[in-house]
């Protein structure tokens, strides 16, 4: 291995990261936005912590297509885990319990998703098979995801350069996990079934900037169309990071895109370290062959330890179990991501496979602070026939559970060996990662027995293309070129309004600055004052600003006419029919004295703003607040 | 390799395409359209599926059809048959432990997946299923035998026969329990004609099957299995029974009496329910216990009478309202020999019915009466309706289930032609297929919606 020195996150350069030969791929999941859920009649986006009744399963592994058992497949049944599922019956049927077959997809879901794939320039799978994808974490009560490749290709803009996607797939979301203790995990069903857009780019992505970047480009992609949904947890990537040497490594379920960039480079830093650490052991003549590790049980010389945790589960009739891996002194304290050392990954698999979930759940010889007492540690090793260039690992539990924890102890020592296991971690938000499970291959895939292929017609197609919007990046750019600042460019670029926006630039003729003022920011105000700025629609803009570019009304009238589309009203009954004149003096006073009779005003700071209010209304957007104000001026009030 | 081996399930245009491509299904390839290049494994294709796709599985293993018409090239690099297997074991047979065997009818218990149908395969031998229920090794010394490999739906007098003939063989071996998988379609009518033809077992009999298919991870399958072998190594219920979920959840399973059971969902996996009493046992993982004493206890000898006659023209009619009469009229035409009525509620039909009913009766043709509203019994007697159709000959099958009638009146009448003694054996309840009495709690429809109910769901996982 040549020689690098991890330096702060802030610190690295791209050069960096070139030499470390990081290379990073995204999986990115979107929330589609229909009706209903993907495979059945259910309500879509109706989240609810309340529930009515739960179920219990467990999931055992199963034979796939290929005739083998997926590994994962194997290691979740070891943890043999009580999977509750939290059941809101307002928005769960018994499709999601799997009490019933699938219904027939979604249509609307899929129209979207040949839409998205269209954007991104991919090629629309001819015929769609739907797949089951074994899940055996529970976070799917089926215990398999129907899942189905829409588009296969295509590509995104980035730069100079073009990020290619390997395929976009539609999916039913799984369940909010709630708690993960001991045995029994619980599941909130909520988002279970609800249609998914995963897009997955080729592992192309230089640098944990680059990483984010790219997300944001395909995310504001998807948005763009207005058919996706937004807020917390509708969007979640997965990320995949290996360096030269390591291991492609799959980091699930990162909420937002700034978080990136920093679990980017612990991984990478991980995978580093964990290469570096096989050095070490290869240095003191340990290999996969040469490896040596044993397992005692040394209850009996704890039973008045000092050491909390051990004397507790020892006198709740729990055993300990000693691990002793040879020649392995220290490793356990190697350093692997930013405050994170080498025993964490063994901690991790223990917590996950053998359900140790409390915290400590190993203690070791490697680590500095007090556990049991030295005395006790020399005991101990006198006993297992333990040298002090051994290191000793503590795990406890019943005898199943530490029995399985010793085991796997083992089996992650065992993989420093090779360097970096393949695994499936977890984002934490630290911006270091955990294990989840180990990495699953492809053998946890075989086809949907209980629904048929479906065919994409070549019309349905043409029913998409001919309606498609323009891709974002192009927008952007015609935007800029519009000389419009920058964030709006941007921001009216994915908006649901882009087109909107176009049309009244090219066919009213309104200043794009101004147009894309009214299109972003008025209904930002509008919201600030409470109103349900979600009814606005194209046509809304569309009508008001042609009246004002026709003179029908002013300026200041816009808003006032968007919060009566708002309300539902007719906010076109205003408009003039023809032009607006020059300021009437005389008519503007004859409405003051109006008000002059009808309200009282105490406040007499405020009487000039009053006036100005009541007579823009009752002028209903015929004349300038600034004209209105200097009609004022004139006038003794 | 034969042909349709190497291709299956394609046809026309797409077998031409893999043909003038010397491509094969399981052949490693890249195929080429005007828009994409596809790498990945040909996969066999569904014989219900179009001529115009060939399926392959991408290296990220989703599987997708590519139109034939936009290919360009397959590239062949290699092939690799792909076998199915479940990891191989021997069952570990121990002596010391209670015999068991396993009968296999066809229904799927462990499995793997076919392609040409789409369908998933039993998987059947002891070691098969070692591989994939290993806790059945902690219950029992198991054997298996495959009877047959048909749908539940397609089960029939043939199979039912020699179902009955095979457990009679286990049972003067000296078998200690008997387990019958099956498709849960039917699994209720045949729970009945055993529990006719397989008379005084010494040996509990349990049929068992799934609702969720195998291969499934979260699939009924393997505890059914496992509930259904601990009842038959285990219990002391020496009927016929049907074992299966007693909720959705994986919790613990009930024992149904064969002649009481009935599948009353189309899906879900708690779909096996007694009508009008209360099942035999509720069994889990560690323990049976008994909801009721009055069963057909076990016992070391290896008596048992199998009496497989059955006449095949017996028929149910599921009665409507305005049904015509010609439908009676084309069972004595097609030489029926009996008939078994759903009627409507207390065992009603109209009146113009009558008169073809009376010469369904003349013509020597057995008539039962059943109700269609699956509990309670018939009773005739109350209204003039039913009077009259009593009059006619028409006899009450008291609350015996029209599928047990059915299968039963097949039996009865496979054994004698003499109506009266047809009567005596229909109404002569071997084990209670009709019960003098039905407890307040033999009929629990729950009703979603009343607070009361929705409490106890939410107390009482469902
Ligand atoms: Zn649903």
């Amino acid at each position: 291995m040549h020689e690098f020195t991890f330096k702060p996150f802030d610190e690295m350069t791209d050069e960096d990261y070139a030499a470390l030969g990081f290379k990073a791929g995204l999986e990115i999941h979107q929330q589609l936005l229909t009706e209903k859920k993907l495979f059945c009649h259910c309500p879509a986006g109706k989240y609810s912590p309340e529930y009515h009744s739960e179920i219990l399963r467990h999931m055992r592994p199963t034979l796939s297509e290929l005739g083998e058992y997926d590994r994962t497949a194997l290691m979740e049944f070891k943890t043999k885990k009580d999977i509750i599922y939290r059941i809101n019956r307002e928005s769960v049927c018994t499709y999601e319990l799997d009490d019933s077959p699938p219904f027939l997809i979604n249509e609307q879901a899929l129209d979207i998703a040949i839409e998205i794939g269209l954007l991104t320039n991919s090629t629309i799978v001819d015929e769609i098979h739907i797949a089951r994808k074994q899940y055996l974490d529970g976070s799917i009560p089926a215990g398999f995801q129907r899942t189905a490749i829409v588009s296969v290709g295509g590509f995104v803009p980035y730069k100079d350069r073009k990020i290619n996607l390997i395929q976009m797939s539609l999916e039913e979301d799984s369940c909010r996990e709630f708690s993960d203790v001991g045995h029994k995990r619980i599941y909130l069903t909520d988002r279970l079934g609800m249609p998914l857009l995963e897009t997955v780019t080729e592992p192309v992505l230089r640098t944990p900037n680059e990483v984010a970047e790219v997300n944001d480009i395909l995310r504001r992609l998807v948005r763009s169309t207005g058919k996706v949904r937004t807020g917390i947890g509708s969007g979640r990537q997965d990320l995949n990071v290996s360096i030269d040497g390591g291991t492609r490594i799959e980091i699930k379920g990162v909420p937002r895109i700034p978080e990136l960039p920093l679990l980017s480079y612990n991984e990478a830093m991980r995978q580093w370290n964990l290469l570096k650490l096989r050095d070490e052991l290869k240095r003191r003549g340990i290999d996969q062959e040469s490896f040596q590790a044993k397992t005692d049980d040394v209850t009996k010389f704890l039973k008045n330890t000092q050491y909390q945790p051990i004397y507790n589960a020892i006198s709740e009739g729990k055993l300990v179990y000693c691990v002793t891996l040879r020649n392995f002194k220290n490793i356990l304290s190697w350093k692997t991501q930013t405050d994170t050392f080498f025993s964490k990954e063994i901690s991790d698999r223990v917590r996950v496979i053998a359900c140790l979930t409390t915290l400590p759940n190993i203690i070791h010889s490697d680590y500095p602070g007090e556990t049991i007492s030295s005395s006790e540690g020399k005991t101990l090793r006198k006993a297992i026939g333990a040298t002090d260039d051994d290191t000793i690992v503590l795990v406890w539990g019943n005898e199943l559970d530490a029995k399985t924890g010793a085991q796997e102890i083992i089996i992650r020592a065992k993989e420093a060996t090779i360097g970096v296991p393949a695994e499936t971690r977890q984002a934490l938000s630290d911006g270091t990662n955990g294990f989840e499970r180990i990495l699953p291959g492809p053998q946890r895939m075989y086809p949907d027995t209980d629904l048929p292929p479906k065919q994409v017609s070549e019309e349905r197609l043409e029913r998409i293309s001919a309606a498609l919007p323009k891709q974002i990046w192009l927008r952007e750019k015609e935007y800029r070129e519009l000389k419009i600042p920058e964030y709006y460019a941007l921001t009216i670029a994915y908006s649901q309004f882009a087109n909107v926006f176009e049309k009244v630039v090219k066919e009213l003729n309104i200043k794009p600055t101004f147009a894309a003022t009214v299109i972003l920011d008025y209904p930002k105000r509008l919201k600030k004052k409470g109103f349900d700025v979600s009814k606005i629609k194209e046509e809304h803009f569309f009508n008001i600003l042609k009246a004002f570019s026709e003179e029908k009304i002013v300026r200041d009238a816009i808003i006032i006419a968007l919060e009566k589309a708002i309300k539902g009203e007719d906010y076109e009954d205003f408009f003039l029919s023809k032009k607006v004149d020059e300021i009437k003096i005389d008519e503007i006073k004859k409405i003051i004295e109006k008000v002059k009779e009808t309200t009282e005003i105490k406040n007499k700071d405020k009487k000039k703003e009053i006036y100005l209010s009541k007579i823009m209304r009752s002028l209903r957007g015929t004349v300038e607040f600034s004209q209105v104000k200097q009609a004022l001026e004139q006038i003794e009030l | 390799m034969a042909s349709n081996e190497a291709y299956k399930g394609y046809k026309g245009e797409a077998l031409e395409t893999l043909k003038q491509f010397k491509a094969m299904i399981w052949c490693d390839v890249e195929i080429t359209t005007d828009q994409h290049k596809f790498l990945g494994i040909i996969l066999p294709r569904s014989e219900t599926a179009d001529q115009y796709h060939i399926v392959i599985k991408l290296i990220t293993g989703y599987n997708v059809g590519i139109a034939t018409k936009k290919i360009k090239n397959i590239k062949v690099f290699g092939r690799k048959e792909i076998c199915y297997k479940i990891p191989k074991n021997e069952f570990p047979s121990d002596p010391s432990k209670p015999k068991v065997k396993l009968f296999g009818t066809g229904g799927t218990i462990a499995s793997r997946l076919d392609y040409r149908t789409g369908a998933v395969i039993p998987a059947f031998s002891p070691g098969d299923l070692y591989g994939s229920v290993p806790e059945l090794a902690d219950i029992c010394d198991l054997e298996t035998e495959e009877l047959y490999g048909v749908f539940s739906e397609n089960m029939g007098l043939e199979q039912w026969k020699g179902t009955a003939e095979a457990i009679g063989k286990e049972i003067r071996k000296g078998t200690k329990g008997i387990v019958v998988g099956h498709g849960t379609d039917t699994m209720h009518h045949t729970a009945a004609i055993l529990s006719f033809m397989v008379q005084n077992s010494p040996v509990p009999i349990v049929m068992v099957g799934s609702q969720r298919s195998s291969d499934r991870p979260s699939s009924d399958a393997a505890l059914n299995l496992i509930h259904a072998v601990k009842v038959a190594a285990e219990s002391d219920i020496a009927e016929v029974t049907v074992c299966m979920f007693g909720h959705t959840s994986d919790d613990y399973g009930l024992l149904h009496r064969g002649t009481r059971v009935r599948k009353m969902h189309s899906s879900y996996r708690s779909t096996f329910r007694t009508i009008g009493d209360v099942p035999l046992a509720m069994v889990d993982r560690e323990k049976i216990t008994p909801l009721r004493q009055d069963y057909r206890k076990r016992r070391d000898d290896k008596n048992v009478t199998i009496n497989t006659a059955f006449e095949e023209k017996v028929s149910i009619l599921y009665y409507y309202p305005d049904m015509k009469p010609d439908l009676v009229y084309s069972l004595i035409d097609n030489g029926y020999k009996g008939i078994v009525i759903a009627g409507a509620g207390l065992g009603h039909v109209n009146k113009p019915l009558f008169p073809a009913i009376k010469k369904a009766i003349d013509s020597n043709i057995a008539v039962y009466m059943t109700v269609q509203t699956l509990w309670g019994y018939v009773q005739m007697y109350v209204y003039d309706t039913g009077r009259d159709i009593m009059e006619l000959g028409v006899i009450s099958a008291a609350n015996m289930l029209p599928e047990v009638a059915l299968m039963k009146l097949s039996w009865a009448l496979g054994q004698t032609s003499d109506l009266e003694k047809v009567k005596e054996i229909m109404l002569s309840p071997v084990v209670d297929e009709i019960t003098e009495r039905e407890p307040s709690n033999g009929y629990l429809v729950f009703q979603g919606g009343i607070p009361e109910v929705d409490d106890f769901i939410a107390n009482f996982r469902k």
